[in-house]
């Protein structure tokens, strides 16, 4: 489903962020993304996300170029990802629907259809109620979850997620684990870059470690 | 610290699976294409009205924008509608060709009619009409303003004019030319002029100013374009983030660009819309003078304004320009923009 295929990072000012990372994760399989801070767990994400190109090897999704693909594929690339971002990357002028009606939108459906996948995202991230708030408006966890909710809400076959529970209490840490694994069962493929060890030991989830660029088997 | 992690874990309120996620369903071609198409014009509707409500927002800065545009369009529209204005003059003085004739002071009006009957009988003048002193009197207190001034003088100073109309066959200029040279050498003539010429340079004037118009007209297009760019550009500019956030979540640039380019008609169409009111305003304040030239000169000038066509086309053009620019702008911005 998703495969790195010798993927190497460079940037000209740090040298290799990434170094040969190899590894084939199958649809509806969960992966944790670890390893110390810097170890290059968000680069390898972004790579993922097209945010950057690999200086070498190749990342393939559903057998489709990654690494390479053209410019004017790249939206309906995209559009098969939910990326969660560290950030959040929430538009702070538009409210919570808003946000997370964004990708229906984008992909084209109507008021009707946006309307009801809107809440029940918003519902399985308990936010419900929280529709005509503004980002600003929210805690952090919350904001967090909006980013989640706006994720999964186009139903992406793949989940990327950049520390999704890093401003999360234990419980709802818990609860977004849960619900990624609700998507696990039916058929999504979910990797998630975390240093939260005792989070990820909890889970019974195969574990993708790097160290300094490199992946430890 | 695990155990609490785990309890917490179970208790989880959590639902099942929304059944709609389980099945990805894939509606009928038919209706689903129709749901895609009404999204679409949603869409475009929603675009449209948004980007008039992002205008509207910051008055300030949209008025200042339009008010620079609307200037400039209605430069090129009024230096347009003057050239036309006058071109109808022109126009109109073609079948005027006159020869009018100032007769020497000594010259009495007698003398004058006789003058008169034998410049008649020259085959190439159709009709010849005499304004004696006391009528060109009359009429020059009556038009000039100086009907005071006038009767202050205790001589008329005005010469007997005669107007010498050639048949309206006489289109050749050689001809016209003989029959100056008669009456301009008779002996009560003081003074001879063929109006011909000044009409003749009058159009060719029309005729550069009409060349000035199209040149005029392509420069302020070039600003209104560049204004608008730039605007577009600043824009884009404020809502990068937005930008960013909707090309990673797998927007096209034609689904980024449709708001801005809706920014663009909407400047400038109001721009156009504000630019024929300006000429109409200046039009409605030149009426009455023009008017008033007009009977002076015993011409039925009637003030051309902005026609169907010309209205029409003028909001087209700068709605198309607001278009463009936009379009440009976007094209080379929106490429030049990768996330990070
Ligand atoms: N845009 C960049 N330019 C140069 N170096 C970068 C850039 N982004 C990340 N790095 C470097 O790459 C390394 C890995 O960073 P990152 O992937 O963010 O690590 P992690 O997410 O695992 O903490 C760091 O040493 C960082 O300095
Ligand atoms: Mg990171």
């Amino acid at each position: 489903m998703l495969k790195f295929d010798n993927v190497s990072k460079r940037y000209p000012e740090t040298g290799d962020v990434l170094h040969n990372v190899s590894f084939h994760l199958q649809q509806g399989e969960i992966a944790f993304l670890t390893g110390h801070s810097g170890a290059g767990k968000t680069t390898l994400l972004k790579l993922i996300a097209v945010m950057e190109r690999c200086s070498r090897g190749e990342i393939f999704l559903d057998g489709q170029c990654v690494s390479h693909v053209k410019e004017r594929h790249l939206p309906f690339l995209r559009r098969k990802m939910g990326v969660i971002y560290q950030d959040y990357k929430l538009l702070t002028d538009r409210t919570v629907f808003d946000n997370v009606a964004l990708p229906l939108a984008i992909a084209g459906f109507g008021h009707a259809e946006i309307r009801r996948r809107v809440r029940a995202s918003l519902d399985k991230v308990g936010l419900q109620g929280k529709e005509r708030k503004f980002p600003q408006a929210l805690s952090g966890g919350e904001q967090q979850r909006v980013g989640i909710a706006r994720a999964v809400v186009n139903k992406p076959p793949l989940i990327i997620a950049d520390e999704p529970t890093g401003n999360l209490d234990p419980e709802l840490s818990a609860e977004i684990m849960l619900l990624f694994e609700q998507f696990q069962q039916v058929g999504v493929t979910v990797l998630i870059a975390s240093h939260d060890i005792s989070l990820i030991s909890l889970m019974n989830h195969r574990v993708l470690k790097l160290d300094h660029g490199q992946l430890i088997l | 610290m695990k155990p609490v992690k785990r309890k917490s874990t179970t208790d989880a309120p959590i639902k099942p699976p929304v059944k709609h996620h389980e099945t990805r369903q894939t509606k009928t071609a038919g209706g689903d294409l129709v749901d895609k198409l009404h999204a679409y014009r949603d869409h475009h509707a929603h675009a449209l009205f948004s980007s008039l409500g992002r205008l509207v927002a910051t008055p300030f800065t949209s008025i200042m924008t339009i008010a620079v545009l609307a200037i400039s369009i209605s430069l090129a529209s009024g230096f347009y509608i003057t050239v036309i204005n006058i071109q109808q003059l022109t126009a109109n003085l073609e079948n005027s060709n006159q020869i009018s004739l100032f007769l020497k002071d000594d010259v009495s009006n007698e003398e004058a009619n006789n003058l008169t009957a034998t410049i008649r009988k020259n085959p190439s003048v159709q009709a010849v009409k005499i304004i004696t002193k006391e009528q060109a009197l009359v009429e020059f207190k009556a038009y000039s303003g100086f009907g005071e001034a006038i009767d202050v003088l205790d001589k008329n100073p005005l010469p007997i004019v005669l107007q010498v109309f050639p048949k309206n066959t006489l289109k050749d200029k050689q001809e016209l030319e003989a029959l100056f040279k008669t009456v301009k050498n008779l002996n009560e003539v003081d003074y001879a002029q063929v109006d011909m010429q000044w009409v003749e340079r009058l159009q060719s004037m029309v005729e550069v100013a009409r060349l000035g118009t199209v040149l005029f007209s392509v420069m302020i297009g070039l600003g209104v374009l560049f204004i608008i760019g730039n605007t577009i550009r600043l824009e884009l500019h404020n809502r990068r983030d937005e930008v960013m956030i909707s090309k990673l979540i797998g927007a096209t640039n034609a689904f980024i660009s449709r708001p801005f380019l809706y920014t663009g008609f909407w400047i400038g169409f109001i721009s156009g819309v504000s630019a024929w009111f300006i000429v109409a305003i200046l039009m409605l304040i030149l009426r009455d003078p023009v008017e008033k030239l007009s009977g002076l000169y015993e011409g039925d000038l009637h003030l051309i304004f902005l026609g169907f066509t010309d209205t029409l086309a003028l909001l087209l053009a700068s709605s198309l320009l607001g278009v463009f620019s936009s379009w440009a702008v976007l094209l080379f911005q929106l490429r030049h923009t990768r996330p990070e």
